[in-house]
């Protein structure tokens, strides 16, 4: 116990300062794309094609879709232009689906609250029942990381429960195998409503590296209504707490 | 040494030609002599080629760094069941029914492994449709006061699916069957034909949280099929992020054995640190998971003296605290008493079973690729490797904390030399009609990868074993004669992946 107690002190304080303030993060990080499209030559598409899970678009101008999108540095590799660059900007989630569709020139849409009969009653208590159709591991591990006490994000009134029952909304990750379609239905059934859904990770939103699996269903998109996308492949968990954080209007 | 095998290394490919290709008969006792005589058994697959099905499988042998490939072809739609002489065959003979169809005579439990749809319809044997995942007859036991106990395949908490069937008598689990596929993405067809930047995501991704082992894997067949020659500094930066990614998974392990006992220090302590160590590898890539490091030829981001050094001082910090936060455990009785003599798995079984990496390893069993195969920085620098003796969950506690003090002093060692020099090579286009196998001492334990190259040196075949695929019969055993209530722990001690399992 003595011993305990001294770790204690050695081991201090940890849980972060964000959202109050900003957090630090590695300098390679890729987040939120920055498109220079007027840098882009006639006809190039060394971006696209270079792009392993076809999130770029060339027709009429340069679009990423951060909804397939890896985040990975193929496509910024690529082109000898720099006319498309990962910024850090970790802040990546949105309520739709095409505002994940970054196009030159756009503002950077962030996610929007509930409306308001919907943020009194999940507000100051968000339930979750996580489940996993398929996801490698790494979304379902930066989510539960949000759980740990540098995170703890218990302090916002967000937890994750055994039971859909006592949830409030369903948290996906994985391109949805067709061994677990059933399973996310019924829990998805299971949660009284009003319900919110949150689709975490590429996986979930367009199938991800698994996109046209014949054992998958790329992603939970027209299976149920989603209300908060979180891109990444995984989602750093601070682009999952700033998604939450934004829909239930508790960013500082 | 054994006839009947073409001798191989780790990372390197053969003509498919010079495999050879034996009777049924006399692979089945090549194979039973050969693991008689020590040898292992690290894959066992089967090829549709020509209209049949060829079996594969590949041996190795510690002491010589000596792989070995045997091979043999199925006339009509059964083969003989080796399980009785070699019990380490038993899930890959599920796995080769259930991928093409064939029926293996004399197998005592012939069930699915996945629910997966056949790879291959040969002429030899009916198609049969896929089962629904989980609908299948589970091992029972029969008596007034025995009952069973099912869990999953959706389970409390953020964790991946699979579904528990125990044989109960009270408290105590007469047997425990695990019925997994609820995961499976199809991954070995999706890697099928030429392979591009999106085979290395999907290799990633095979289990997210072993994305380094895997995508080294990956890179070493490539690499063995096209001839190209990893630069130093590339095989430096590959060890180093494998080692984090060991140092994250294994303290992440050790902070959920010490939640699940309901020691909180160690348990919030460790749950932190592991963030410590994702974000170095964060540092390297970008990525907290190594996500677009490794690729065919080395590795995409380079580590300069700045860098190097920043690592080096933050593995010094976590080595404190870490350190600080696990020798607790010990200094615990409570935790102790916990975790001494639960879930068991004898040398004799983890070694019948086929076991692989830390869970071996705690059950006395001293095999590790990087020592036994090296690979890459392997090659030129030595890793310890840690046994115990108890096959508890102490055991599989305690070679984890033991890896994780070797890993980070490996770290530091290499941070503080790192070569100088390119990072990575050109791949060329990849030999035809050739097989390639690579094998890496993941944090789990053996990840094995083989390809099989057509005539224009695409895949025709890609077998991929995680280490789990291993394992998972280890946690079914370490449950037997043991508590229902001490599940948990024995499942966190081996932290086995599904989807790297269900692929």
């Amino acid at each position: 116990m003595f011993k305990a107690i001294i770790a204690r002190c050695k081991q201090g304080h940890r849980t972060m300062a964000y959202p109050r303030e900003p957090l630090a993060l590695p300098e390679r990080f890729r987040g939120y794309p920055e498109i220079k499209a007027d840098l882009c030559p006639k006809d190039c598409r060394a971006c696209a094609d270079a792009c392993p899970v076809d999130a770029l678009e060339c027709q009429p101008d340069l679009s990423l879709d951060l909804g397939k999108c890896l985040f990975c540095p193929e496509c910024s590799r690529a082109c000898p232009q720099g006319a498309i660059t990962h910024t850090p900007d970790a802040r990546l989630a949105a309520n739709h689906r095409e505002e994940l569709v970054v196009r030159p020139g756009d503002e950077h849409r962030l996610a929007q609250a509930l409306e308001k009969k919907m943020l009194s009653l999940f507000g100051r208590s968000l339930k979750f029942r996580s489940v996993v159709a398929g996801g490698c591991n790494a979304c379902e591990a930066d989510t539960n990381v949000l759980s740990t006490i540098g995170w703890d994000l218990g302090r916002f009134g967000i937890q994750f429960v055994a039971s859909p029952r006592h949830a409030d909304g369903l948290w996906v990750t994985g391109p949805v195998t067709e061994h677990m379609r059933e399973a996310l239905l019924l829990t998805y059934e299971a949660i009284p409503a009003p319900k919110l859904v949150v689709a975490c990770g590429a996986c979930a939103i367009s199938g991800g590296p698994f996109r046209g699996s014949p054992e998958a269903h790329d992603g939970v998109e027209g299976m149920l209504p989603v209300d908060l996308y979180i891109p990444g492949c995984p989602p750093h968990p601070v682009t999952i707490l700033d998604g939450l954080l934004r829909l239930l209007d508790r960013m500082p | 040494m054994t006839p009947g095998m073409l001798f191989t290394q780790n990372g390197s490919a053969v003509a498919r030609s010079e495999i050879p290709e034996r009777s049924g008969d006399r692979f089945c006792e090549t194979l039973i002599s050969a693991v008689d005589g020590g040898w292992r058994v690290v894959s066992y697959f089967g090829a549709a080629e020509a209209g049949s099905l060829r079996l594969y499988c590949i041996l190795s042998f510690k002491s010589h760094a000596a792989l070995g490939i045997m091979s043999t072809t199925v006339t009509g739609n059964s083969f003989p069941s080796l399980v009785e002489a070699v019990p380490q065959l038993h899930l890959f003979e599920r796995e080769i029914a259930e991928q093409f169809g064939i029926c293996f005579e004399g197998h005592p439990w012939l069930k699915p492994v996945r629910f997966e749809a056949q790879l291959a319809s040969l002429p030899a044997v009916p198609p049969k449709a896929p089962e629904k995942a989980g609908i299948m007859d589970f091992y029972r036991v029969a008596g007034d006061e025995v009952h069973e106990v099912a869990v999953g395949p959706v389970h409390a908490g953020i964790i991946e699916p699979g579904h528990f069937r125990f044989q109960c008598f009270g408290e105590e689990v007469m047997h425990l069957e695990i019925s997994l596929g609820y995961q499976h993405r199809a991954v070995e067809r999706m890697v099928l034909g030429r392979p591009g930047l999106r085979t290395l995501k999907c290799m990633e991704t095979v289990a997210g949280d072993t994305t380094i082992g895997h995508g080294t894997a990956y890179a070493m067949v490539v690499e063995a099929l096209c001839g190209a020659r990893v630069p130093a500094k590339a095989e430096a930066i590959r060890g180093i992020a494998l080692e984090l990614e060991r140092l994250a998974n294994h303290t992440g392990d050790l902070g959920a054995i010490a939640g699940d006992v309901g020691y909180l220090p160690t348990a919030s302590f460790c749950g932190r640190i592991r963030g410590d160590f994702l974000n170095m590898s964060a540092e390297l890539c970008g990525s907290r998971f190594g996500r677009g490091l490794v690729t065919p030829g080395g590795v995409q981001f380079d580590v300069g003296r700045e860098l190097a050094d920043k690592l080096r001082k933050r593995i010094d910090v976590a080595r404190r605290e870490v350190t600080n936060a696990v020798e607790l455990l010990w200094d615990s009785p409570s935790v102790m008493g916990r975790l001494e003599g639960t879930g068991v798995v004898s040398e004799k079984d983890a070694l019948d079973l086929g076991l692989v990496g830390p869970a071996a390893r705690a059950s006395g069993l001293n095999r590790d690729i990087r020592r036994d195969h090296p690979f890459g920085i392997y090659n030129v620098t030595q890793l310890p490797v840690e046994t115990a003796k108890g096959g508890d969950v102490y055991a599989r506690t305690l070679v984890r904390w033991l890896e994780i003090e070797k890993s980070l002093h490996f770290i530091e060692e290499q941070l503080a030399q790192l070569p100088g020099g390119s990072i990575v090579s050109p791949t060329a286009q990849l030999g035809e009609n050739r097989m390639a196998l690579a094998l890496v001492e993941g944090w789990r334990g053996e990840v094995c990868h083989v390809a099989l190259t057509d005539g224009s040196g695409d895949f025709q075949r890609y077998k991929i074993t995680d280490p789990s695929f291993h394992n998972w019969s280890g946690l079914a055993m370490a449950l037997r004669g043991g508590q229902i209530s001490d599940f948990p722990l024995c499942n966190k001690s081996f932290n086995l992946s599904y989807c790297g399992f269900d692929l």
